[in-house]
């Protein structure tokens, strides 16, 4: 158990370590967060006037969902997956993950899922083009012929998925060190744990309602199609089944970093720590409840309508309570801004924003002139931009100390959290305005009037891309070497993983700690 | 050997890659195949994948009968069959909940009732019936419809009922067979087990009957819209498990047969098969009176 | 791909001069920030309401962030604050769970009641059916023989930049769909091929088009005035091409034109009946094949190879006519992008556009097809 990692390249294909196997999940995602990035641009490119200059409307439908999928599965999930393999085990003492070498197929399921992903874009017909929802029968009757490799890489994506989150559970529940109870367990192990239970339940009904897509294409199935008595409909009710709690597979781990961070940099203990492990239980269980509020325009009877919408209302009260956490955890702190620091104090304002549209968007009537507009967009980019990207790239550099055993460059990281601060919402702020006024989402074109706005936020999404190229390299030039950190870090930070040695050693707690 | 302290850490392993490859080579292989390609990357993928998945158990039973595997990895193991069976039920809740819907919903309104019924104007002569054999499409089209309903249905109370009766058999013969392993006799439990196994060969057998019957006499398929549909889509996934399942004691069967492997206190493989068989055991429960008996 | 980069980069360079094409354009629309307030009463209830929970989301942020940059400002570090450890507190916790719930239960209540509003369909003046198809709308006056496509009608050359962009750029149609102020219109929506979405800002109404089902909405217009929208639901290639506009007008003014359209439509019929000789059939061909063919045949009859057909040599348009008969009135039985233009376009037009196809693009049949042909072809099947 004493032995380092291997040389060479094997290293990396065979590894059953949680340490290596974190890294290769970030790196990857951060390799689709470059892929799905640039489709972001050449759509912000294409918007960036009216009139079509730079790609046909068949190829800008096919960047929207390329873009879509790849930032959801590629980049998202797979970034936070990284982050439990780095930390769980370290935060809650124990030697590795559960099924270490389960654990290796779940990671390296992914890079051949995408590259089949992406082959769609040279096939005859080309990419899905269907948006990231693929609602039917537009993703079946009318789709292009590579929608059948799309349905396959979804397929072994969410096995992968599912394997990593039952390995997360396993682990969380069987390998706590003696004496780590689950209510001393830090948040970031809770909302993951949570997070699996959301991923085992609805992975599962993605495959189910790609399965649906693969028959009504190929097998003459009626799912989708009234003739046969279907419902197109019932796509949806599926998908959002799936669709709504994934949205929150992409925040509570975000909730977890955040609730590691802000306590660190402002010196003072989280505030109400159970209130917020039940806030998160109970986000989690609401998340299955509320899923047809995607759907208010389809014509569901009224009942529906107004079930779903109290619903989802009722989201914001441990969602508020999770941001009132937060902010008296700050007030009467001793407060330092240091890079995951400020974009954690990012997170909680521009979340909080994505959360006051998100209100907005629960109330049937005004959601009948919001949805499917930039307003949506602009809504769902604010959660998922500052939300999930935002608290990775916290994470990030909190614990990156950790694992390269070398501090970051602090300047260069204040200059990337200014860019893609200013970036973010020059991109994103105008969309709320667009969407207003009347401007519908996943088209290539657009009327005068919403001219203006969307320059603005095609300029600053190429500066949110640029930004990222800043954290690319701080990034290789603390794994290359800098600053030794000390073991601690920071001032005083909680947590297991601060005990250890920076950088972390390959093998770390393979006799447990003692809790505390 | 096995105490907390130890948890079982594999060094390197290949299995993983290898394992990655064959599923990615069965996942491509079966969307070129069914785009009309050839079927050999398939074949060579699933083939690929059963000897990875041989190699990876032996590796495990080696590990375990090495005296590797501490009691809190062997709960590990045990979290994971668990919540790998949640997930199957929740793949199968996606088509319960589809049939549900279909029933209490879209074909209502297709039919003319409730707060969508004007889609009827749509379909006009269509009626709401369950099973469904005139599909909208029929209704409206006449002979020139693509989609047309089937002639006759499976009768639930003959070759369902029969299946029921040997699933619930056989559920009940693994679970002798584990309390004769328990006690250590092995004579008794391969006896039991093996007869598990042909309840299962037979329920399959006569699946197939089944499904022959209703491609060849009812004109009932796949094609025969929605009954047909969410008939074929919830036995065929059904079947697909019970297939597995079988194949799972089945190689428990040989296990214990030829290797003399399980001990009465030790023997996970053969539990996390049971449990995988009586979980397909309850979804056909739930099949027999949802698809079969008020589905007629 | 690289291509486009390449045209990104010039466009960058050169993206300030290229905004003034459309600079010219007035209005007081631009810069618009917010929700319009539109022209029936349900659009302003709605607007009401987007503005209620917006203000209390705004009080709700000066609160909590108002503390948040406060003690950023005051509990800092650099400025000797040395941090309190509180770090519970089940009264607060409880205040902080009961508040908001009472502030969404006061808000549910002016939002149920809109919505029982919006949902009240019944007892109209007139029924409307808005059929959506890849990228059209139809629109079927209920209990009458008026029935019509609206096609986008903003060139192409304005879309690929060759000419500057007019006022109401892409949101212009052929054919509005007109109807009565004051009077309480039922829309019944559906669509031919995927979901569409009919959604109109200024009266509220947006309502996906699912094929093989059929929702409805309802409006009471108070203004005489033009309203513009667009499909709101991804329906494939020329989803953002497939604009709404109704003209609402005074009811007097509304009956003469729907007498003036059922006057037409019995004129159409008679001219099923007619023979036409190949120049008009030709010319007429050439509009039909513009507005319903070109947006995926192309133009120029090239197609999009790999996606879309050619016209120009290919075996339907050179080849029988029966099977190019079919293929129009039926559409594609392999490709459902080919749709069955049977039901859309009237006996004129389609005799018209096969005239044209087989003739045109270099395609050299020199045969002529009759209204009657096509009616002929249809009652035969």
């Amino acid at each position: 158990m004493a032995h380092g990692p291997k040389p060479g390249f094997s290293r990396w294909l065979y590894t059953t370590n949680h340490k290596d196997i974190g890294s290769m999940y970030l790196w990857f995602s951060f390799a689709m967060f470059l892929l799905g990035g640039c489709m972001a641009l050449v759509i912000r490119a294409e918007l960036f006037e009216p009139g079509l200059q730079i790609v046909q409307p068949e190829f800008f439908n096919q960047m929207t969902t390329m873009h879509g999928l790849i930032m959801v599965f590629g980049a998202v999930m797979p970034a936070f997956v990284g982050l439990a393999n780095w930390m769980i085990p370290m935060m809650i003492g124990a030697p590795d993950m559960a099924l270490p070498r389960m654990n290796n197929w779940s990671f390296w399921i992914l890079p051949f899922a995408f590259a089949m992903l992406a082959s769609t874009l040279f096939m005859d017909g080309g990419a899905p083009n269907f948006g990231w929802t693929f609602y039917a029968p537009l993703s079946t009757e009318y789709a292009p012929p590579s929608t059948t490799f799309f349905i396959f890489s979804i397929h072994i994506m969410g096995a992968s998925s599912i394997m990593g989150a039952i390995n997360i559970i396993a682990t969380i529940l069987n390998m706590r060190a003696p004496g780590m109870t689950l209510m001393k367990m830090p948040l970031f192990v809770w909302t993951w744990l949570i997070t699996a239970y959301l991923l085992i339940a609805v992975m599962p009904v993605l495959a189910g309602v790609v399965t649906m897509m693969l028959m009504d294409i190929h097998f003459g199935t009626s799912f989708f199609s009234a003739a046969g008595g279907g419902d197109p409909v019932l796509f949806q009710h599926v998908f959002w089944f799936f669709g709504h709690p994934e949205v929150y597979i992409m925040i509570l781990p975000a909730f977890g970093i955040v609730s590691a961070i802000i306590p660190t940099f402002a010196r003072k203990p989280l505030f109400g720590y159970s209130s917020m492990v039940y806030a998160t239980a109970s986000i989690a269980f609401l998340s299955f409840i509320v899923w047809a509020h995607h759907m208010f325009t389809v014509g569901m009877p009224i009942a529906g309508e107004l079930f779903f919408m109290y619903a989802t209302m009722l989201i914001a009260v441990p969602t508020g309570v999770k941001v009132f956490n937060w902010v008296t955890t700050m007030f009467r702190g001793s407060m330092t801004f240091e890079t995951p620091m400020l974009f954690a104090i990012a997170f909680v304002i521009l979340f909080t924003i994505g959360g006051f549209s998100g209100l907005m968007l629960a109330i049937a009537p005004a959601d009948f002139q919001y949805h499917d507009t930039y307003f949506v967009v602009a809504h769902f980019h604010y959660v998922l931009v500052p939300g999930a990207i935002f608290s990775i790239t916290a994470g990030v550099y909190y614990w990156l100390p950790k694992w390269t055993g070398n501090m970051y460059n602090e300047t260069m990281g204040k200059v990337h959290f200014w860019l893609a601060f200013v970036g973010l919402n020059v991109t994103f702020f105008p969309m709320h305005f667009v969407g207003l006024a009347g401007m519908p989402r996943r088209i290539p074109d657009y009327a005068l009037q919403f001219a203006d706005f969307n320059q603005i936020a095609s300029v600053g999404a190429f500066l949110f891309g640029a930004a990222q190229i800043v954290f690319l390299f701080n990034v290789v030039r603390t794994v290359m070497g800098g600053k030794k950190a000390t073991d601690e870090v920071w001032d005083d930070p909680e947590g297991l993983e601060w005990t250890v040695a920076s950088p972390a050693p390959y093998h770390t707690f393979s006799t447990p700690p003692a809790v505390r | 050997m096995a105490s907390e302290s130890s948890y079982y850490v594999p060094e390197q392993s290949r299995l993983p890659i290898f394992a990655t490859i064959g599923l990615f080579l069965t996942a491509f292989g079966a969307a070129n195949w069914i785009n009309g390609g050839s079927s050999y990357i398939f074949f060579i993928g699933a083939l690929a994948m059963a000897g990875v998945l041989w190699f990876w158990f032996a590796a495990v039973i080696r590990e375990n009968m090495a005296g590797l595997n501490s009691d809190q990895l062997k709960r590990s193991y045990v979290w994971g069959m668990g919540w790998f069976i949640f997930s199957e039920v929740m793949f199968f809740a996606a088509f319960f909940g589809a049939l549900y819907y279909i029933r209490t919903f879209a074909l209502p309104w297709l039919g003319g009732e409730g707060d969508r019924g004007e889609s009827n104007m749509l379909w006009q002569g269509f009626e709401n019936t369950w099973p469904l054999m005139v599909t909208p499409d029929a209704a409206v089209h006449g002979d020139a419809a693509k989609v047309v309903g089937p002639n006759d249905i499976i009768d639930p109370w003959h070759l369902p009922l029969l299946n029921t009766v040997i699933l619930l058999t056989s559920s009940v013969t693994v679970h002798i067979a584990h309390v004769f392993l328990k006690k250590g006799k092995r004579n008794a439990f391969n006896l039991w087990l093996g007869l598990t196994v042909l309840l299962g060969a037979l329920f399959l057998f006569f699946q197939v009957e089944e499904y022959y019957e209703a491609y060849v006499h009812l004109g009932l398929t796949l094609e025969s819209g929605i009954y047909g549909t969410t008939f074929f889509m919830l036995t065929g996934f059904h079947g697909a498990h019970v297939t597995l399942g079988t194949i799972m004691l089945l190689i428990m069967l040989l296990r214990s047969v030829i290797a003399h492997h399980f001990k009465p206190d030790d023997h996970f493989g053969f539990e996390a098969s049971s449990w995988y068989w009586h979980f397909v055991d309850v979804v056909w429960v739930g099949l027999f009176i949802f698809v079969y008996v008020l589905g007629s | 791909m690289l291509k486009g980069f390449d045209r990104l980069f010039a466009l960058l360079a050169t993206s300030l001069p290229a905004y003034s094409a459309f600079a010219e354009v007035e209005g007081a629309e631009r810069w618009g920030v917010n929700m319009t307030q539109g022209v029936t009463e349900v659009s302003r209830t709605t607007y009401d309401l987007h503005m209620l929970i917006f203000w209390i989301c705004v009080a709700i942020g000066v609160v909590v962030f108002g503390v948040m940059f406060y003690s950023m400002w005051r509990h800092r570090k650099s400025k000797g604050y040395r941090a309190a450890q509180f770090h519970e507190s089940t009264a607060v916790e409880l205040v902080w769970t009961i508040i908001p719930t009472l502030i969404l239960v006061l808000m549910a209540i002016p939002a149920t009641k809109t919505l029982y509003d919006i949902y009240d369909t019944g007892e109209a003046d007139l029924d409307i059916m808005v059929t959506g198809y890849q990228w059209k709308w139809k629109y079927d006056y209920l209990g009458t023989d008026v029935s019509f496509f609206s096609n986008l009608s903003t060139p192409r050359s304005q879309v690929d930049n060759q000419l500057p962009k007019g006022e109401n750029y892409l949101l212009e149609v052929d054919e509005p769909v007109v109807v009565p102020v004051g009077k309480k219109i039922r829309f019944l929506f559906t669509a031919n091929d995927v979901i569409h979405a009919w959604w109109v800002p200024d009266l509220a109404v947006k309502k996906d088009a699912i094929p093989g089902f059929i929702n409805d909405a309802w409006t009471r217009i108070d203004e005489p005035g033009i309203y513009r929208g667009q499909c709101a639901e991804l329906c494939g290639k020329d989803h953002g091409f497939m604009p709404i506009v109704v003209k609402a007008v005074p009811e007097q003014e509304y009956d003469a034109w729907l007498n003036e359209r059922a006057a037409q439509a019995a004129k159409m019929r008679e001219l099923t009946e007619k023979t036409f000789d190949f120049d008009e059939l030709f010319a007429m061909g050439e509009k039909v094949y513009n507005r319903n063919c070109a947006a995926c045949h192309q133009p120029n009859g090239q197609g999009v190879p790999g996606t879309f057909p050619a016209i120009a040599g290919s075996q339907v348009a050179t080849g029988p006519l029966d099977k190019h008969l079919n293929m129009v009135v039926n559409g594609s039985s392999k490709n459902p992008a080919m749709q069955a233009f049977g039901p859309q376009l009237s006996e004129v037009d389609i005799a018209a556009v096969i005239t044209y196809q087989r003739n045109a693009f270099g395609n050299e049949m020199g045969d002529t097809v009759q209204p009657v042909d096509i009616l002929n072809f249809k009652n035969k099947q």
